[in-house]
């Protein structure tokens, strides 16, 4: 479903964020990205929703060259990509209907269709009770549920997450983590970048470790190994 | 479709629609977008009227000036129709060949009508009105020709075409000369000319104004908004899709500040009427200011938005390509 191949990114400036990084995530498979800050994490999630392109390599999805993809079908392309982001980026002025229902605005569904779905989106993450509030009424957690609610919505076959339980306890981290992994059951390919090693751990999922823009382990890490990195 | 995954269906496609409702949707979807932005603007009304009121003035100047430059047309225009051409014929003509002449000159393409002058009634009213009455008695013969007054139509009645037509007439063998008085004419073109050229410079650069500050307000909007580009974006917004509320929100500035300054210029005309009516009054003028006509009205508004929908477009050309996600 993703793959990288031989992918590097360099910034302007020389700054090397991804080195000759490769592999293959298949569809339905779930993955942790892991690394220090500023290994690169973010850089590759950028690579696969072309907020970013590589400087070498190719990547793909469902095996097409995200290269041969120019600026005007972007916009195509996420709709295909539920991103989660660790400040969830929800518009602070919308309620969360509106807000989980912007990806399907955009697509321009029916009204009927669109009240269907945000229902069903919302009921997923268990917060149909609060369609009608607006998110700062919300806590973080719940915060970060309706910002899954949203890329989740239009059933996108990959999600992309940025840290998502980056600034939650462990027990909400382990809510959320729960309800990536039903996506998961559902046939989504999932990848989760995060830094809370304690949390990878205990998941056992396939891990991609990325150090100073390389990609030093792919495959479980277990608590022993951790303690010693 | 989707891009990556062919068995993917996108929003549209779910529906099914047919061509006729689909065209229907598309109309009922712009409408609701147009709305939304007035909605928008709605929200913030005392910012919005400060704009709208900033571009009514703006338009009210041109309107007027376009007003005032109407009005002294219609003045010249009534003056023009003074231009009359006096041919004062040989005194050996018979009284057959001066009708034929005058019929000649009827049939001319050029001429639009004649009024003869034979020299006895001429002669008649001089001694009526001059007051030399009993010394005209002691000439033996009528000294006065006859005069043939010529109106020229109305493709004719401009200084060169008409200074043309006489020198026409002239030439011909009954015409001893002719006459028209055109200089003041010419005078007067000229100074209306000047007066259009001003008014249409200075219009041109109050309408720039316009698209200036349309511009600029939709770009304060497009950065007051920024983060909901930028996530409309990361969830898959198309540029036209964030552009539209922009250029929607332009097109209501610029018909907002049309209707505005309809109004400024329609109540300030009410108020200079009776002034303008005891001017002409005291001048001995039968003088009525011509206002604006609906087709007018429906230009200036027509013309405002398309001002609005300018402005907003530049200015969102510009400043949405710039917010990109990747800058967070």
């Amino acid at each position: 479903m993703i793959k990288f191949e031989q992918v590097s990114k360099t910034y302007a400036g020389g700054v090397k964020a991804l080195d000759q990084v490769s592999f293959h995530l298949k569809a339905g498979e779930m993955a942790f990205l892991t690394g220090h800050s500023g290994a690169g994490k973010s850089t590759l999630l950028k690579l696969l929703s072309l907020m970013e392109r590589p400087s070498v390599g190719r990547v793909l999805i469902n095996n097409h060259n995200l290269n041969d993809i120019h600026k005007g079908q972007i916009p195509y392309l996420r709709r295909d990509i539920g991103m989660i982001f660790q400040n969830h980026c929800l518009l602070m002025d919308r309620t969360v209907f509106d807000n989980v229902a912007l990806p399907l605005v955009i697509e321009g569904y029916s009204r009927r269709e669109i009240d269907k779905r945000v229902n069903a989106a919302l009921e997923k993450v268990g917060l149909m009770h609060k369609v009608r509030c607006y998110p700062t009424m919300l806590s973080g957690g719940e915060q970060q549920r309706i910002g899954i609610a949203r890329a989740v919505v239009n059933m996108p076959p990959i999600l992309l997450a940025d840290e998502p339980t980056g600034n939650l306890d462990p027990e909400l981290s382990k809510e959320i983590i729960s309800i990536f992994e039903a996506f998961n059951r559902a046939g989504v390919c999932v990848l989760i970048a995060t830094h809370d090693l304690g949390l990878i751990a205990r998941m056992k999922y396939r891990t991609l470790t990325l150090k100073e823009g390389r990609m030093i382990n792919d495959g479980l890490i277990h608590e022993e190994e951790m303690a010693f990195s | 479709m989707s891009l990556l995954f062919s068995t993917r269906s996108s929003g549209v496609e779910v529906r099914r629609l047919t061509l006729g409702q689909k065209f229907f949707a598309f109309w009922i979807n712009h409408v609701r977008q147009a709305m939304h932005s007035l909605g928008e603007l709605w929200r913030t009304p005392m910012a919005s009227m400060m704009t709208v009121a900033v571009l009514g003035l703006s338009l009210t100047l041109p309107v007027t000036l376009h007003v005032v430059v109407k009005n002294v047309q219609s003045i010249n225009h009534s003056f023009d129709e003074a231009a009359e051409i006096s041919l004062f014929l040989e005194s050996n003509l018979s009284n057959r060949e001066v009708k034929n002449f005058i019929k000649r000159l009827e049939i001319m393409p050029e001429v639009s009508s004649v009024s003869f002058i034979a020299k006895d009634d001429a002669l008649q009213e001089f001694k009526d009105l001059s007051g030399f009455g009993e010394a005209l008695h002691y000439l033996d013969s009528n000294p006065l020709p006859n005069v043939v007054l010529v109106t020229p139509s109305m493709k004719f009645r401009g200084p060169q075409a008409a200074k043309r037509l006489l020198h026409k007439l002239e030439s011909t063998r009954e015409v001893d000369i002719g006459k028209l008085d055109i200089e003041w004419l010419e005078r007067l073109n000229a100074v209306v000319r000047l007066m259009e050229e001003i008014v249409y410079t200075v219009a041109l650069l109050l309408l720039c104004a316009v698209v200036l500050i349309i511009g600029n307000t939709i770009r304060l909007s497009i950065m007051n908004k920024k983060e909901e580009i930028i996530v409309m974006k990361l969830v898959g917004a198309t540029a036209s899709f964030i552009q539209r509320p922009f250029l929607y929100t332009g097109m209501w500035f610029g018909l907002a500040g049309g209707m505005l300054s309809f109004i400024v210029v329609t109540m300030m005309l009410w108020w200079l009427e009776s002034a303008i009516g005891h001017v002409a009054g005291i001048y001995g003028g039968q003088f009525t200011l011509t206002g604006l006509l609906f087709s007018e009205f429906l230009v200036l508004v027509g013309m405002a938005i398309g001002l609005g929908l300018l402005g907003s477009w530049v200015s969102v050309f510009r400043h949405i390509k710039e917010i990109e996600p990747d800058k967070i």
